[in-house]
């Protein structure tokens, strides 16, 4: 009956989504009066997870699961789904998550919840809390299903520490080749790069920064920051910026503490896409800026000289602040 | 090759949004609606194995009468059939099953749709349908190639992208850059009129089961307001996000 979560890692370290995931579980098992259980692949120590309140770990350790596959993962979760007899499944919304999720959903006949923001209302019946038209409107949902998925949005809840042992077991799922049918041939990834879905901090510029050329002073404030870099939907359709940086409605979604946006005056696409952002600071040199009615901290100036002096003033405050 | 599009049916996206019905209905007064961005990516790339590989391409949508000028301009831009099927879903596992019968009819290799709908942002019927269907899935599809009974497609991933191959029937969920914005097709008076002539079938449902239920609607609490600071005074705007929002 426990709570499941998919705890996901990257480079033999777990992913600070699942930590919240499992934190949000945490939760969700008290409400129901259960325990949680995670699931790791090829985790080497899981102890640590016990600090975010997982009191088992299923340990799956199979080397044809050490490049994600999403059929085969959702076949993996399924049956520790079915082993555990859990009636609640709660996974974050990272690129793989979002993948596996509709596969699990069909074959444990769960109903899904993607994009949730908060603890259920209540878990008789079960209803969420979810982001909906991109984020300009919430949905409440309805799980209506035995067993149900949630799909939780990052840092929608935050990571929360207890203090819970966690007890690791092997688990050994059969899988079929049928699984692996769509091969994974090749991974890109670079691996020193802060990802726009991992990032505490993300940089963001526009079209006022007049030319690609320009964006030095973006990775700059980036690279001080450790924050991912992004843009808006002109620089990436002009070729400026790669389209995994664009960030809104038709991009990607932008979650983290802080969003400083530059040269961007916030077209209702862009600014649906960052509204989960929880701090936003605005430079654009036009005080008309739409942009302006929907952040938190605005400059109004030329970004060529204000990026150049706030970099050099973050380097000092780092410093101190190190 | 047989193609499959699934075309959904939403608010353009500089649409206000709001609810009716004491917020458990949306409001569609004044609201423009257009195929699903991430739906057009797909329809283009459709477009293309037309062309270049003489595949035809058929496109459905599960929605009601309302729908209908949505999928006359898909048919516009190119597809050579569309298929309405007529009912107001209201859960993305409900939808997924009604196309499912659809594409088992139609016996489509290849079904593409977009990675989510910009109106309710499930992101799950492809993943859904592919497994109802036992067909191989890609989604965040970036890139698509087809080669006799062979797809290597290109999935975005957090951070970079990763290459797949995977045999025929495939469900790819599109996004951006699967085609490039500027490759987007705007219909010419021909392909309009043409595509008044072209077929639009309607099938009755076969009362799918849902799984979850859309109970009501909120909209965000508004913003408060912005707090200015002066150019020449970065210090306040450092000690700000620092002190007050506790950002770095």
């Amino acid at each position: 009956m426990s709570v499941l979560v998919y705890i996901e890692s990257e480079e033999g370290k777990f992913k600070k989504a699942s930590f919240e995931v499992a934190s949000y579980a945490k939760e969700v098992a008290g409400m129901m009066d259960t325990s949680v259980t995670g699931v790791t692949f090829n985790a080497p120590d899981t102890a640590e997870l016990g600090t975010y309140g997982i009191e088992k770990v299923l340990n799956i350790k199979n080397e044809k699961l050490n490049k994600f596959n999403a059929e085969a993962y959702a076949d993996a979760l399924k049956q520790a789904a079915e082993k555990e007899s859990s009636k609640v499944i709660v996974l974050s919304q990272s690129a793989n998550s979002r993948y596996l999720a509709p596969a699990l959903a069909v074959q444990l006949e769960a109903g899904y919840a993607s994009n949730v923001v908060a603890l259920p209302e209540s878990t008789e019946p079960f209803t969420v809390k979810r982001n909906a038209f991109t984020m300009k409107a919430f949905n409440i949902t309805k799980i209506t299903t035995d067993v149900k998925i949630i799909g939780l949005a990052k840092n929608a809840f935050g990571v929360k520490e207890h203090q819970a042992e966690a007890t690791a077991e092997e688990f050994s799922p059969v899988l079929s080749d049928e699984d692996f049918s769509v091969n994974v041939e090749s991974v890109d990834k670079a691996t020193n790069k802060v990802t726009i879905a991992d990032a505490e901090i993300v940089v963001s510029g526009g079209r006022g920064l007049k030319g690609p050329e320009n964006w030095e002073m973006i990775e700059e404030m980036a690279e001080i920051l450790g924050a991912a870099t992004a843009c808006s939907k002109p620089v990436s359709d002009m070729g400026w910026r790669p389209h995994s940086e664009h960030v809104g409605q038709t991009g990607k979604p932008v979650a983290s503490n802080l969003y400083i946006a530059v040269g961007i005056s916030g077209a209702i696409q862009h600014l649906a896409g960052i509204n989960a952002a929880k701090t936003k600071v605005v430079i654009n040199n036009d005080p008309e800026a739409p942009f302006y009615k929907a952040a938190d901290y605005g400059i109004v100036g030329d970004a060529f000289e204000i990026v150049p002096k706030l970099n050099e003033k973050l380097k000092e405050f780092k410093a101190k602040n190190a | 090759m047989k193609i499959l599009v699934c075309i959904s049916h939403v608010p353009d996206t500089t649409s206000k949004i709001n609810f009716t019905e004491g917020d458990v209905k949306f409001d569609i007064n004044g609201v423009q609606f257009v195929i699903n961005p991430n739906d057009e990516f797909g329809l283009t790339r459709a477009m293309w194995f037309k062309e270049k590989q003489g595949a035809t391409v058929d496109i459905i949508n599960v929605g009601g009468p309302e729908t209908e000028p949505t999928l006359r301009k898909a048919l516009a831009i190119g597809a050579d059939s569309a298929i309405r099927i007529n009912m107001t879903p209201t859960d993305s596992f409900q939808v997924a099953k009604e196309l499912s019968g659809a594409v088992k009819d139609g016996d489509y290799d290849l079904v593409i749709a977009g990675r989510e709908s910009i109106d309710y942002n499930g992101g799950m019927v492809p993943g859904m349908l592919a497994t109802i269907l036992g067909a191989n899935f890609v989604t965040n599809c970036i890139g698509l190639e087809i080669e006799g009974d062979k797809a290597t497609a290109i999935r975005e991933i957090d951070g970079g992208k990763e290459t797949l191959t995977a045999a025929l029937p495939l469900v790819i969920a599109g996004q951006k850059g699967l085609v490039e914005e500027s490759d987007l097709k705007i219909p010419n008076m021909r392909g309009i009129m043409q595509a008044r002539k072209k077929p639009l079938k309607v099938v009755e449902p076969s009362q799918s089961e849902t799984r979850t239920e859309a109970v009501k609607f909120e909209k965000p609490a508004p913003k408060g307001e912005v707090k200015m600071i002066d150019p020449d005074n970065l210090d306040e705007l450092i000690d700000l996000l620092h002190n007050e929002a506790k950002a770095i």
